[in-house]
């Protein structure tokens, strides 16, 4: 293990930025989120989360897929990724102090995006990083990561890091990883071991003894599809949701997009962007709708990520416990409540 | 050139077929003049206006068909409605194949087939019947019973009553929703003509039509004795990306787009009720 005074993470920054690109928390107009790193920035590695997930830096909010010219009755389509491609290798980036949940969260995501046939787009930006976390040591009460097998004392990760009061502390645990300490190993000396241990089992405690700590989800299997999705208590649970899309915007895991085409003076752009399952024209087709009601959305929604998602990945779930949308739904709604209400005996 | 599904090939429209009053079908190919992609029936392609938008259309043209791809359309949306004004010689863009096909080799080898479909729903039926016809010696006997609103209504008609009609060991039954005159054929919905026809049940059946027309036709299909895990039927969910990642048209742990369109009947009866 390798070890860094806190003072001089500006140098460590730099170095790195001197041939890659640097995604960091940092706090812009009053808000945290990923952003590119430079001289003066504001970084705040200790906030928690992020408000936007970092899912952003492979699935960006909109991006444009290709361009259409088109003269008469022909048409050219210009492929943007070539360009993407070549920027990609040219630099890649390092991810900086990603939470164990939002990195658990892009596993998830990879496990969609990267499927055959994959999905170049995200593929490309995946290759290019390398993401450094950055283990939890103040965990929040709307945190329950936990209850999904994830480790925030310890994230996975290419490389992982914990701060406290005097170091950061770094270990390497890939290729990229690796390739990554070499670059930036100078500024660093040996040692650490006793304080991360010291941090995690503290984290650990305050862990346990978290609200959510100890959700119960023994229901949620692939066996449970039908009797869940018939159950009875969904108009309750939903009755408050505006379909505002909040929690699927902020949400690490939220993968649903729309492609759609805009005219320019310089032709058609087709371009995706993220979309919601919360959303009444979600599914809305000339000749009807499969989701008419609010209540049908919002079961889609958990069901997706308790119940279909882990059915088709090994029993993953696509939730990650960051708690995301328990701080930000304008009704209070969230997965906690729905597991819950039916997640297993144990949360009576 | 990075290999990827969600970018379209150029497609050039060759021919223009004014099926019904709102139906018509395109016929495409390559701007090299030869087919765009290989299929099987039952598959389905993303075709796209520029600038318009991008929607799923099943592949009505046998895979047997070397030369083009056939797209029999409905005009009942916005790209639709642009789709219907566009002529001969417009490119176009397509991508695909996607979907699981019609298991024509597993499944229907051998067998009595019965093909059952209602309006606009004869577009991937039409695939696998002329599939089904190229190697007819493959299949046993085969019987469509097809039924639409008017005579007017009727998709392709000259093809089934001129091919379909005169082929060996195969029964065309047509039927339309009300009296009209010029028609001398049988009047009726398609569930319930289906079982007067006294057909045998020992059949593997494909179902292709609305919503409604396939709940009832299934239920006197079990009536009469049909076996439910020998009947198929396609699905039809909004979608964007085509292959399992946009999110639309999931129901239950499927994807319409990639396990889908064609479904098993015992298949559909796992899965939630939301399609």
């Amino acid at each position: 293990m390798l070890k860094i005074a806190k003072e001089r993470l500006n140098e460590l920054y730099a170095k790195i930025n001197e041939t890659m690109g640097l995604f960091m928390p940092i706090k812009k107009a009053g808000e945290v989120n990923y952003h590119v790193w430079g001289e003066g920035k504001e970084v705040s590695l200790e906030t928690l989360k992020t408000v936007k997930s970092p899912k952003n830096m492979f699935f960006p909010q909109t991006e444009n897929m290709m361009k259409f010219k088109t003269e008469g009755k022909n048409i050219e389509i210009v492929d943007v990724r070539e360009k993407l491609a070549a920027a990609a290798e040219d630099k890649p980036f390092v991810m900086f102090g990603v939470k164990a949940c939002d990195y658990k969260a892009i596993e998830v995501l990879d496990k969609v995006f990267l499927a055959e046939p994959v999905d170049t787009y995200y593929q490309i930006r995946r290759n290019a990083a390398t993401i450094v976390t950055l283990a939890c040591s103040k965990p929040e009460e709307s945190c329950f990561c936990s209850v999904f097998g994830i480790d925030a004392t310890a994230p996975q990760g290419d490389v992982t890091t914990w701060l406290d009061e005097n170091y950061l502390y770094w270990q390497a645990n890939t290729e990229k990883g690796e390739n990554l300490t070499k670059l930036v190993e100078t500024l660093f000396e040996k040692g650490g071991e006793a304080e991360v241990e010291t941090q995690k089992a503290n984290t650990q405690a305050i862990l346990e003894k978290l609200p959510f700590a100890n959700l119960d989800l023994s229901r949620f299997k692939p066996e449970n599809l039908n009797e869940l999705f018939d159950d009875t208590r969904w108009e309750e649970m939903s009755e408050a949701c505006l379909g505002c899309g909040t929690c699927t915007f902020v949400c690490p895991t939220c993968q649903c997009f729309d492609i759609r085409d805009f005219k320019t003076n310089e032709g058609v752009i087709r371009y995706r962007c993220w979309d919601s399952c919360m959303y009444s024209d979600f599914t809305l087709m000339a000749h009807g709708n499969s989701h008419t009601t609010q209540m049908q959305r919002f079961r889609q929604r958990f069901m997706h990520k308790l119940v279909y998602y882990p059915s088709q990945n090994d029993g993953l779930y696509s939730c990650v416990g960051c708690g995301r949308c328990v701080n930000k739904c304008p009704q209070r709604l969230n997965i906690v409540k729905v597991i819950k209400t039916l997640g297993g005996n144990k949360n009576d | 050139m990075i290999e990827e599904n969600l970018i379209p090939k150029i497609g050039v429209i060759t021919d223009v077929r004014r099926d019904t009053p709102d139906v018509k079908t395109f016929r495409v190919v390559g701007t090299d003049g030869k087919k765009l992609f290989k299929h099987m029936p039952g598959q389905c392609a993303m075709v796209s206006v520029p600038g318009v938008g991008e929607c799923m259309f099943s592949i009505t043209s046998s895979p047997t068909n070397e030369e083009y791809m056939e797209f029999s359309i409905k005009k009942c949306g916005c790209v639709t409605e642009v789709i219907h004004s566009l002529e001969v010689g417009q490119q176009i863009t397509v991508r695909g194949p996607y979907g699981k096909n019609f298991r024509v080799e597993e499944d229907f080898k051998g067998q009595d087939l019965l093909f059952i479909a209602g309006g606009i729903g004869l577009a991937p039926l039409r695939s696998v019947i002329n599939y089904v016809r190229h190697y007819r010696s493959n299949y046993g006997k085969v019987v469509i019973v097809y039924g639409a609103r008017s005579k007017d209504d009727l998709v392709d008609i000259e093809e089934i009553q001129n091919e379909w009609m005169n082929e060996p060991n195969t029964e065309v039954y047509l039927t339309i929703d009300r009296p009209q005159e010029g028609w001398d054929g049988h009047v009726g919905f398609v569930p319930a003509y289906v079982k007067e026809l006294g057909l045998n049940p020992n059949m593997t059946a494909v179902l292709c039509g609305p919503p409604i027309m396939i709940k009832f036709t299934l239920a006197g299909l079990l009536e009469i004795g049909f076996d439910k895990s020998r009947v198929f039927t396609t699905l039809e969910l909004r979608m964007k990306c085509g292959i399992g990642k946009c999110g639309r048209c999931n129901v239950g742990d499927k994807f319409v787009c990639k396990d889908g369109p064609v479904f098993r009947m015992t298949e559909l009866d796992e899965l939630p009720d939301e399609y």
